[in-house]
């Protein structure tokens, strides 16, 4: 069977297909941005999470340290369960506050941890006990409409 | 009695046609059986794949590539007016890739792929069967359908998806192009907005599988329509024309099923 140059141009044709789903893959989607280092998962509860969800994104001071891999309701203590994965090279004291803060006016939700000042650092599957839930728009307007009929009694 | 007759008539037609369309489905998926079963002599001889992943890939290509460029560039120039009014161009990058990804990179190169290569196979398999070809290869102990056709439905179903690839890249270029170079989006916020909502398995595998069905569905009906064109001119003729029909029908009608079944909102 002889080279031909109908080879090369098929040739050329699948190589350009694999680049372009590489390019797609690593400039256009996340694969890049995919973290490998290891991480430690932790766990806190929340009275109302809002619209937060699973991959949301997990920073402290602004920088990105982790993304939450699962939110569920917990039926015995009927409270929000957030599940998050933080990475390894972050390490945070066991009286972490975690709150559910929202980007920008109307933007996507995620989770802010302000380190405490315990000594002891969070370990795999532990629980963090300081949250602060998600600042829901309605109560917001519920307790000014609220105050307003308060003062003008 | 006589009054009725018309009607009559225009039952028995409508029923007439529905039972020829079930009896042609039936033999289009007795068809596909048969080429995944005779599929082995074109993995053995490969070169018969790659002579015709020339003509249906290699050869659709210029099209792609600027159909590709040229979606992109209308997607940023609107995109950039809707988004405008919000005060988030920024996100410019997001709604150019996540469309082009998700939706008209694997829709948009079917489209061309069946009207561009589709309507080629059935043409060429049409007129093979009209010349006689076809029994003429059945003669010398030759299974047409093993040497014909199952590499020109493996060649489709191999380049679909690097085909929608290569379109959804010059897409992206191309609304980087318009947005960052011509109009001044922040470049920066452009690929990372980007980079943070396009996800690989999400996104952009459930965009190749997309575009691998899409390369069954095409390669199936066009071949099929070439195999059973009556042996005329005019035979060829419809034929080509129902391939082109039928497979952008099928395309947006799996457009839809793939779409609720991968994007449910969840």
């Amino acid at each position: 069977m002889e080279r031909t140059t109908l080879d090369l141009w098929v040739g050329t044709f699948v190589v350009a297909g694999i680049v372009a789903v590489a390019i797609l893959a690593f400039k256009v989607g996340n694969l890049s941005t995919y973290n490998v280092s290891e991480s430690y998962q932790v766990k806190a509860y929340f009275t109302n999470v809002g619209g937060l969800r699973a991959t949301a994104s997990v920073k402290s001071s602004g920088v990105l340290v982790g993304r939450v891999t699962e939110v569920k309701l917990n039926s015995e203590r009927y409270e929000a369960e957030v599940t998050m994965n933080v990475d390894k090279r972050y390490q945070f004291p066991k009286d972490t506050l975690v709150s559910i803060l929202t980007s920008g006016l109307l933007g996507d939700q995620y989770i802010g941890l302000k380190p405490g000042m315990d000594d002891g650092m969070l370990k795999n599957g532990d629980v963090i006990h300081m949250t602060r839930s998600a600042v829901v728009l309605e109560d917001i307007i519920g307790q000014i409409v609220a105050s307003k009929a308060e003062s003008a009694k | 009695m006589g009054a009725l007759m018309p009607l009559v008539r225009s039952v028995r037609n409508i029923g007439h046609h529905l039972v020829e369309a079930v009896w042609r489905l039936g033999y289009a998926t007795r068809f596909f059986a048969l080429i995944l079963l005779n599929s082995g002599l074109s993995f053995r001889r490969f070169h018969l794949i790659i002579r015709e992943l020339f003509f249906s890939g290699v050869m659709s290509l210029i099209i792609i590539l600027v159909a590709g460029l040229f979606v992109g560039v209308v997607l940023g120039l609107q995109g950039y007016e809707t988004l405008k009014s919000y005060g988030s161009e920024s996100s410019l990058g997001q709604l150019v890739a996540l469309s082009l990804v998700r939706e008209l990179g694997p829709v948009l190169a079917a489209l061309l792929f069946a009207s561009r290569a589709g309507s080629a196979m059935t043409a060429e398999i049409g007129l093979m069967k009209a010349t006689e070809q076809v029994a003429a290869m059945e003669m010398m102990a030759v299974n047409p359908i093993a040497r014909v056709v199952a590499p020109r439905f493996w060649a489709g179903v191999i380049s679909m998806p690097l085909l929608a690839a290569m379109f959804s890249v010059m897409g992206v270029f191309g609304g980087y192009l318009v947005g960052v170079v011509f109009i001044g989006v922040d470049e920066g916020s452009f690929w990372s907005q980007m980079q943070f909502s396009v996800d690989f398995q999400h996104d952009i595998l459930n965009g190749v599988l997309k575009s691998f069905v899409f390369g069954v569905a095409i390669t199936v009906i066009a071949l099929f329509e070439g195999y059973d064109a009556p042996a005329t001119a005019e035979g060829v003729s419809g034929a080509t024309t129902r391939t082109v029909v039928q497979s952008s029908v099928v395309i947006l009608l799996l457009d839809v099923v793939l779409t609720a079944i991968m994007f449910r909102g969840i």
